[in-house]
């Protein structure tokens, strides 16, 4: 086992939690993501190969699946994220690239990313002030590019009451912000 | 305190006072005041002095078409001027000023103005202030500006917070009239999304000022009612105190809601005001319209008001600018406010009815046929000169004069994105056109239909046809009876009797006589009107004087008004806040900020960080007893090229590429050769673009067969990803190529120096043989560190040492560079920043941003055989234009002064070592310089005519700005290690 220690995006030992007028906002440090982009000509056989491996059918435009812990979104034509649980899929990228074989591309995008997930219920009073999705009224399982207070992000609604927002690792901390001020101006 | 001009009733809470204090003096309202109306009651007809001739002013309106009543509101740094005091609500504690006079309301010394008024004429400045040349700059131009503008600025910055924010809906109703609440209400009912905006505190509209009854009961019960249901309906937003500001493309409208104006500072964490884009699917306009006043010689007076604004005063908030008012007025409508007045107590001295066959009144003598002619009452109006029907003069007075020529229907945001409003004969005025923002329809007032009858249908069959649209019906909803009188209105522009001032725009001191003289001097098109005599620009935007100025233009012309034609409408529809439109995106917020995997601990060392773009970067790192940059970054320098030194270089772009067309493709983006490039190599690689010129450079490092990782500069990395994605899906979508970022995943760090590879023998692990034999100068690959964390590792070198760049995720960055000190210390390993890095890079003759400017070609680099003919590549064939060939072309070359103790100055251009100093003989300009403590002496890089065979000269450096002028050397641009025996160690 490596000597490394890992630090999260915020650079703390362990994942922040802020409450802000009874909306939690949380760090998820713990997931492992990998890029999966169909090659030429294989889109059909990434299907396959894709269900094969994963039990999963790849989820149609900004969309998203899950099971056992993984989820998979749709990021692009033909290309998809898949996030599992770090602790046992550290390697995520490295186990898919050999399972899928040649029918995509495969890249480790795991610290490329913060997540934040934002549970409550004042949810959409807040994404209203940081971008333009109308989180109101989009369907559970979706997932929308986004500008964030002027950081491109994923937002996933998972319900009205619970949004994960994925953005620039870098910015955490300008992302963190963001949330948290939109919150206390926002609620209460 | 006696509010001695109060009245009884309306909609003000008469059991809650407010303190409140005007230019020092103190005053009581009620809750429900707006500024204006509790300055009113307290007898303050004086609020303002005109922008040009400093004349007395009171308000002209009770809305936030306002020219006059414009104060300085708050103090310290919230201080906010030309607020209108007819919309600001009274809180308690408020503070206002008033403002463009000196030394006071009562006596302003720049009135004196006022008596050079022919001097003054509209676009007097274009025929004065030319003469002596040299006064303009030393004399003209301060006092103007300092007579310009018409409030101050606090100069400190806004302490307030403002939000930006964005809305969705089916249908946005714009104002909360009769019209705009009857349309909401159907709307709402019908289950469609709905945002109802009004720009006033209290929905309602034009009910809130009038005495109508709705299903014969108080119109406040029906507006209260419905607001009770809407506000129930969880698919409607009700929005007061929110002004849609503008309709712009696609839909979208924006609008400023004022959340905190209207208390004495905002909540904690809460914002003064947000800024909402609104996306809305349909849009009804249901602004209402404006009263127009009627022209004549001292028609500006304090007191002198809009008569449906003396009601709202009366009925909305019980105050009264007089006990004696007179009405002046060629429609029914001004009689309105005769009775309205009479009934609260109020004394009609006369209603002049330019109309010969006026009707009579209850309230007072109406003098039909007959118009007012002047106005005596410098501080407030006392008396009137009207001249009667068989043209005799009768004085009438009065304290108060309520005027009303007519009712323009509110067609601003309808008229926005070149929209053109339409001639209305039968109300001869103007009303929303066809050819406006797509979705968006009018109704009630605004679309000329007045009555509230009327208003109440229109505004609900505009929501049922604007759904419909959109495919939701809608039911039509139960209507209260309502009064639906008809228009009598006979036009009367201004008054043609009396020689003095007539004004048109109050509040940029423009009269009659100015758009005369700009019909006389030729400027008789609509916008050239506007702006040569600036009517219609001030900040109310001319909302009560543009249609008086059409009338006269069209009068003097010979036009109809619809020929003359209206000037453009723009947003925003009312002044907004600068704070409002920069959001959150103020001071450390006004970018997001980047960080390095390096950062935490850089802090700990005490870095100094450069903003660059939007990351963060050590600069240097000052060690303990060093005072000045140049001593750390010396240090820096000489201990790297010593022994060795570790540089966060996270920041530069990073981008996965894969696929089985992968070399094709970056053998098309690079104009260099990639075919051959072997799995486990790494090559530079030069980006140019299509016109032949350097876009960015980098490396591509070869992973696998069909895996690549590309790297750019810091600066490009967005730039080259984006360029990179739209050759793979627009030029060639045939090749078999995918693409996506890392620079984020992975932290990258170079080490640098003789004892690099020592260094990281103790980090890499032991399996992975990093001698030079089996690790190679440009060689690459996956390794793992420190006990079996995967890494990758590239030995490349932009300082020219030995080098390598190690690379793990970057939730192990921070670990990584800890562990790596804690391994250098037996090296005295320094960490290295940015300057040091740009130190050695110029000592190694190695290009950057600077080189790269936009300008230069691979030829200028030094790097045209670079630029491989054996394929075709991007830029490849421009660059074999005529004119980036010359025979003299720029060439990069090293430069080092003569005196070695002189600098070099990146900026300045080389000339000859003697003759003229000009652009005919210009010989090239200096890109980067630095200090190098290795040569101890300045060195720069320049590009210089013939670089390539001019070695040896002297030439010199001219800065002119700063009179500096230094002879340099033209030398090798490898200053250090020119035969890269370090590299390759």
């Amino acid at each position: 086992m490596h000597s490394l220690k890992a630090i999260t995006a915020l650079g703390g030992n362990e994942a922040q939690v802020d409450t802000v007028h009874g909306l939690t906002i949380t760090e998820c440090p713990d997931w492992a993501i990998a890029s999966v982009a169909a090659r030429m000509g294989k889109e059909k056989p990434l299907v396959t190969a894709f269900k094969k491996a994963m039990g999963m059918a790849l989820p149609k435009p900004s969309k998203s699946t899950g099971k056992d812990g993984i989820t998979v979104f749709w990021t692009g034509p033909d290309q998809y994220f898949v996030e599992a649980p770090i602790a046992d899929n550290e390697t995520l990228a490295d186990t898919l690239a050999e399972a899928l074989k040649r029918t995509a591309s495969v890249t480790e995008q795991t610290d490329g990313w913060v997540r934040f997930d934002v549970q409550g219920a004042g949810c959409s009073d807040v994404f209203e002030r940081l971008c333009i999705l109308d989180t109101r009224t989009m369907a559970k399982g979706t997932v929308s590019r986004t500008s964030l207070e002027h950081s491109g992000c994923f937002v996933m609604c998972r319900t009205h009451a619970y949004f994960s927002v994925y953005g620039p690792r870098s910015t955490a901390a300008s992302i963190h912000h963001a949330l948290v001020t939109a919150a206390k101006s926002a609620l209460g | 305190m006696t509010q001695i001009n109060r009245l009884t009733g309306g909609l003000i809470d008469h059991s809650k006072p407010l303190d409140f204090s005007f230019d020092g003096k103190s005053y009581q309202g009620y809750a429900g005041d707006t500024l204006a109306s509790a300055l009113l009651a307290n007898g303050v007809r004086l609020m303002g002095r005109s922008f040009k001739y400093h004349r007395p002013r009171g308000p002209l309106t009770a809305g936030s078409e306002e020219p006059n009543a414009l104060v300085e509101l708050r103090t310290g740094a919230r201080q906010e001027p030309n607020t209108r005091a007819t919309t600001a609500e009274l809180f308690d504690g408020l503070v206002a000023n008033s403002q463009n006079r000196w030394p006071s309301l009562q006596f302003d010394a720049m009135a004196i103005n006022d008596r050079f008024s022919n001097f003054l004429t509209a676009g007097f400045y274009y025929k004065t202030f030319m003469w002596p040349a040299a006064f303009w700059e030393k004399v003209y131009e301060p006092i103007i500006r300092k007579a310009a503008g018409l409030g101050s600025l606090s100069m400190q910055d806004d302490p307030d917070a403002y939000d930006k924010g964005f809305l969705h809906c089916d249908l946005l109703v714009i104002g909360a009239g009769p019209a705009g609440l009857a349309a909401a209400l159907a709307a709402g009912r019908a289950g469609a999304n709905i945002i109802l905006a009004d720009e006033d505190f209290a929905c309602g509209g034009r009910l809130n000022s009038e005495t109508f009854t709705l299903d014969d009961a108080d119109a406040s019960d029906w507006i209260a009612a419905t607001l009770a249901e809407l506000t129930s309906l969880p698919n409607v937003r009700v929005m007061p105190r929110t002004t849609v500001i503008g309709a712009f493309d696609h839909g979208i409208y924006g609008a400023v809601e004022r959340v905190s104006d209207h208390l004495a500072v905002p909540a904690p964490d809460k914002p003064r005001q947000i800024m909402w884009r609104i996306y809305t699917k349909r849009t009804v306009l249901c602004a209402g319209a404006i009263e127009r006043p009627i022209a004549f010689e001292n028609n500006d007076r304090p007191g002198i008001m809009l008569a449906s604004a003396i009601r709202s005063y009366a009925n909305r908030w019980a105050a009264t600018p007089a006990r004696q008012v007179a009405i002046f007025t060629n429609n029914d409508d001004g009689h309105r406010t005769a009775a309205d007045l009479q009934a609260k107590g109020v004394t009609v001295s006369a209603i002049i009815d330019t109309r010969a066959d006026a009707p009579s009144s209850k309230q007072a003598e109406v003098l039909a046929g007959a118009q007012v002619v002047n106005s005596l009452g410098r501080l407030g109006v006392k008396q009137l000169t009207v001249q009667l029907a068989d043209g005799s003069m009768r004085h009438v007075h009065c304290e108060a004069l309520g005027v009303s020529g007519g009712w323009n229907p509110n067609v601003h945001i309808s008229s926005h994105q070149r929209g053109r409003p339409e001639w209305n004969t039968k109300i001869a005025a103007f009303i929303p056109g066809k050819d406006g923002p797509d979705g968006l329809s009018a109704a009630g007032a605004a679309m000329g239909v007045f009555s509230t009858a009327g208003a109440l249908e229109s505004g609900m069959n505009s929501a049922i046809s604007a759904l419909q649209d959109i495919g939701i019906s809608t039911k039509p909803i139960k209507l209260p009876k309502a009064e639906d009188a008809p228009v009598n209105l006979q036009p009367f522009w201004h008054v043609k009797v009396g020689k003095g001032r007539a004004w048109l725009d109050q509040q940029n001191d423009v009269t009659v006589k100015d758009v005369k003289l700009a019909h006389r001097e030729n400027f008789r098109a609509v916008e050239h009107l506007k702006r040569y005599t600036t009517l219609g620009m001030a900040t109310d935007q001319g909302k009560t004087s543009n249609m008086g100025g059409l009338a006269i233009m069209a009068e003097l012309a010979g036009k109809s008004i619809p020929e003359v034609g209206t000037t453009i409408f723009r947003p925003p529809y009312t002044p907004v806040a600068m704070g409002a439109l920069g959001g959150r995106a103020v001071g450390k917020n006004f970018h997001p900020t980047r960080k390095t995997p390096s950062h935490t601990w850089a802090e700990e060392q005490g870095a100094v960080f450069v903003e660059v773009g939007n990351w963060l970067r050590a600069q240097w790192f000052p060690q303990a007893g060093e005072t000045h940059w140049r001593q750390s970054v010396d240090r820096e320098v000489i201990a790297t090229r010593k022994s060795v030194g570790i540089c966060d270089v996270t920041t530069l772009g990073k981008i996965d590429v894969q696929g089985a067309d992968a070399v094709t493709y970056l053998n098309r983006i690079y104009c260099n050769g990639f075919a051959k490039l072997a799995v486990g190599k790494t090559r530079y690689g030069l980006m140019l673009r299509e016109d032949g010129i350097v876009m960015d450079d980098g490396t591509a490092a070869r992973l696998a067969n069909d895996h690549f990782v590309v790297t750019t500069t810091t600066a490009n990395a967005v730039s080259v990803y984006r360029h990179m994605e739209f050759c793979r899906q627009c030029l060639w979508p045939d090749l078999d190529v995918q693409l996506i970022s890392t620079t984020e995943s992975w932290a990258q760090y170079a080490v640098a120096g003789p004892n690099a590879r020592k260094l990281l023998q103790k980090i890499v692990d032991p399996e992975f043989d990093i001698s030079n034999e089996a690790f190679p100068f440009m060689g690459c690959g996956a390794i793992t560190v420190c006990g079996g964390l995967r890494a990758r590792l590239f030995r490349i070198s932009f300082s020219g040492e030995l080098a390598f760049e190690i690379a793990v995720p970057t939730r192990y960055g921070d670990a990584l560079i800890r562990q790596m000190m804690e391994a250098g210390k037996e090296f005295d390993a320094v960490p290295y920043g940015t300057e040091a890095l740009g130190v050695m890079r110029i000592e190694k003759g190695h290009a950057t941003g600077n080189e790269l400017n936009g300008t230069a070609t691979a030829l200028n680099l030094g790097m045209g055989r670079m630029v491989s003919k054996a394929k075709d590549s991007i830029g490849s064939i421009l660059s074999e234009r005529a004119g980036l060939n010359e025979p003299d072309a720029l060439m990069q070359v090293g430069l080092m002064p003569v005196d070695l103790t002189n600098p070099v100055v990146a900026g300045s251009h080389l000339m000859a070592k003697t003759g003229p100093v000009n652009a005919k003989t210009d010989q090239g300009y200096i890109t980067s310089a630095a200090y190098s403590p290795i040569l101890k002496t300045s060195i720069g890089l320049g590009f210089l005519k013939d670089g390539g065979n001019r070695k040896g000269e002297i030439i010199r450096a001219v800065n002119p700005l700063n009179k500096q002028e230094v002879l340099l050397e033209v030398v090798s641009i490898h200053f250090f290690d020119p035969e890269g025996e370090r590299l390759r160690a």
